[in-house]
């Protein structure tokens, strides 16, 4: 499973631009899934089907991750950039990007400390400012190379390190990803559609599409999401905490859980004594705002594993968190009656 | 060439800690040259023996070996480390960096960061503050404890990357390709007929005030010294001004802090070689080993070459490695040029 998560998190699927992810996904998941294709929108969709059928459930993890497009190539052979989803531009200086699909190496740089006055230190420096150095001497060099519309990535390699606790790039959402595969393995009595979906990070949008065409019974919704369990933080808004196990969501800003099914994950977790956790916080939003609105509507839940500095090229995740979450989760569609 | 580049920079060697690089940087010194010295401050000399005899000047060439670095200050209650900076590190570049905690075994640390998600307007538009920032072992407290030590050196994990054409980026560039440049002139003198006695210094504490400069200029007691650093490169943020062509060729720095007569010398010889220089000025003594190796003893007329460097101080500090090459060659032909009547370069 692990494996499977380093694969995913190094191969880049910036929202719009998941090619590498899902190639991965079809090969890992045709010789589990009785079904599996790729929708018009770009999702793939690995259908198993239950030993006594029926139920559908649509289980969703998100292919995209954040990211960067190429917006305009200066004449001094820099490449200008627009975020793709929801990125702190604090925490983008000084980071190495790959660009387009031959991976181009770049840098985000700034000019250096002794080049800055004593107040632009302290300042904030603004995203519309910066650029993608490639080492290109000229407009001409960089197009040779990277085109107006190619996307970037973050550089950063998978780490194992600490107590057992990964650092990558685009945990959220391949972590979910790497479960749903995982739950491929299984079967059960419902019928599972596993939906990796394209477009979460710019407005749920795989998902919305996927919801539809599937038209499920119920809905599952795997993420990575916000930790920020650390000193200074208020404990009110450290979310999730690392290492106390999936965090099963009663809320956040995209649905509210399904009042059974919210009781029913906590219980599989007693019943099974999984390590579980309740988000504390209302952050974020994720596919299941777009499943649970499907059509006349499907009552759906969200389980977690926490990821500190989420949306950034460095997340970290317990390992732990991780396996129980798929833990949880195949307990709980076990339990779901056909 | 790259490849000692690569390897050196991956090696840790903060400004006060320089004892492992220095090992290495002696052991590469040692295949090119007569005799290689290192002092109680680690400082390396790669000392080269030209055909002349004592009427002829004796050379020092410094390029440091020192890195910024950060240094743990704290463990929190929770196992985070707070941490203080060792010569200039920008703040701003820090939030989810990766770092090497150098306690009793080497650490993966992440620079932590709040999620975007939980930001408020205000926080999102404020410079988290160096002391308002901390570092993620992934380890429990005790286990912290029992590992790290307040006073632990933290390095930025940043190996070297090609880029287009011959551009390279990674941490420490500066001033490790001025070392890369040490081992070159060496490699370059044997190729050429020289009568000086060449004396190549790796030094060290040059981030916190050209320490190593002072002491080893005393001790190698040049006739003649050329200082090699890196200076900024040409980027979109900063004026054309402070700023030098990353394609132009190498930079030659003119002002008081440098020899006037030797620098003209200099750029004398990159004419005679057809080779591309810029100059850059310093109305002040410069920031590098060059303001105190001009001043050792009774006084060492100096010279300053430096390779234009983008982004400095940073975990991607980006250099063309064309210019190491061509450094190298042209202060290889510049010292094979002092010959006898060297003295008259140097009257006012």
């Amino acid at each position: 499973m692990v494996e499977v998560l380093k694969r995913l998190a190094e191969a880049r699927g910036v929202t719009g631009n998941e090619n590498e992810v899902r190639d991965i996904i079809l090969e890992l998941a045709r010789p589990l899934a009785d079904e599996c294709y790729v929708d018009r929108i770009g999702n793939v969709i690995a259908k198993k089907k239950g030993s006594k059928g029926g139920r559908k459930v649509m289980i969703a993890a998100h292919m995209d991750e954040i990211g960067f497009i190429i917006s305009r190539i200066s004449d001094n052979g820099m490449l200008r950039f627009l975020p793709v989803g929801g990125i702190d531009q604090r925490i983008l200086v000084s980071k190495r990007v790959l660009v387009g699909k031959d991976r181009v190496p770049g840098v985000i740089g700034v000019k250096a400390i002794h080049l800055q006055e004593p107040d632009e230190r302290r300042k904030v420096i603004n995203q519309k400012q910066m650029y993608i150095d490639i080492g290109a001497r000229s407009r001409e060099e960089a197009e040779k190379v990277v085109k107006i519309g190619d996307y970037a990535s973050f550089d950063s390699d998978f780490v194992c390190f600490g107590d057992n606790k990964v650092k990558s790039k685009a945990l959220d959402d391949r972590a979910g990803c790497s479960i749903l595969l995982e739950l491929l393995k299984d079967t059960y009595e419902c019928d599972l559609y596993a939906c990796f979906t394209v477009q979460e990070e710019i407005g749920l949008r795989g998902a919305e599409v996927a919801a539809y065409h599937i038209e499920p019974d119920l809905g599952l919704v795997v993420e990575g999401t916000t930790c920020a369990d650390l000193p200074d933080v208020p404990d009110h808004l450290h979310t999730t905490r690392m290492g106390k196990g999936p965090a099963i969501s009663f809320m956040d800003n995209s649905s509210i859980a399904n009042k059974d099914l919210f009781k029913r994950m906590v219980k599989t977790a007693e019943d099974n004594s999984i390590p579980y956790q309740i988000k504390e916080n209302v952050a974020g939003g994720n596919d299941a705002g777009r499943i649970q609105t499907s059509r006349s509507g499907v009552p759906t839940v969200v389980v977690s594993v926490p990821c500190r500095y989420i949306h950034s090229p460095s997340s970290v995740m317990d390992l732990d968190d991780f396996k129980n979450t798929h833990l949880l989760i195949q307990k709980f569609l076990k339990g779901v009656e056909a | 060439m790259k490849d000692f580049l690569k390897e050196l920079i991956e090696i840790p060697g903060v400004s006060g800690y320089e004892a492992e690089i220095a090992g290495y940087i002696a052991n590469e010194f040692r295949q090119h040259c007569d005799e290689v010295v290192t002092d109680p401050f680690y400082n390396v000399y790669g000392i080269k023996r030209g055909a002349g005899d004592k009427s002829n000047p004796k050379v020092m060439l410094a390029a440091h070996m020192d890195e910024i670095a950060l240094m743990v200050k704290d463990i929190d209650k929770s196992g985070f480390l707070r941490f203080t900076n060792i010569g200039g590190v920008d703040q701003r570049i820090l939030l989810a960096q990766e770092v090497i905690v150098h306690g009793r075994d080497k650490l993966t640390g992440i620079v932590a960061v709040m999620p975007p998600h939980l930001l408020s307007p205000e926080d999102a538009s404020r410079a988290i503050e160096m002391k308002d920032m901390y570092i993620d072992l992934g380890l429990p407290c005790e286990r912290v404890k029992e590992l790290v030590q307040v006073g632990d050196l933290i390095t930025f994990k940043s190996p070297l990357v090609s880029m287009l054409g011959s551009f390279v980026n990674g941490k420490s560039i500066d001033d490790r390709a001025g070392v890369v440049i040490l081992n070159e002139v060496m490699k370059e003198l044997d190729k050429l007929v020289y009568q000086a006695e060449v004396c190549c210094v790796a030094t060290v504490q040059e981030e916190v005030g050209t320490r190593g400069a002072i002491i080893s200029t005393y001790r190698a007691e040049p006739d003649i010294g050329i200082a090699i650093d890196v200076t900024h490169g040409d980027t979109p943020d900063a004026s054309k001004d402070d700023t030098y062509a990353m394609d132009k060729g190498i930079v030659v720095c003119k002002g008081p802090n440098m020899h006037p007569g030797l620098t003209e010398r200099f750029l004398e010889i990159a004419r005679e070689y057809r080779m591309d220089c810029q100059v850059a000025v310093s109305p002040r003594p410069t920031g590098t080993d060059a303001r105190s190796m001009q001043i050792s003893r009774a006084g060492v007329p100096t010279i300053l070459v430096e390779i234009p460097l983008r982004y400095m101080h940073t975990t991607v500090e980006t250099l063309n490695l064309d210019h190491i090459k061509s450094v190298a060659r042209l202060i290889a032909l510049f010292i094979a040029s002092l010959k006898e009547g060297w003295q008259e370069w140097l009257r006012y």
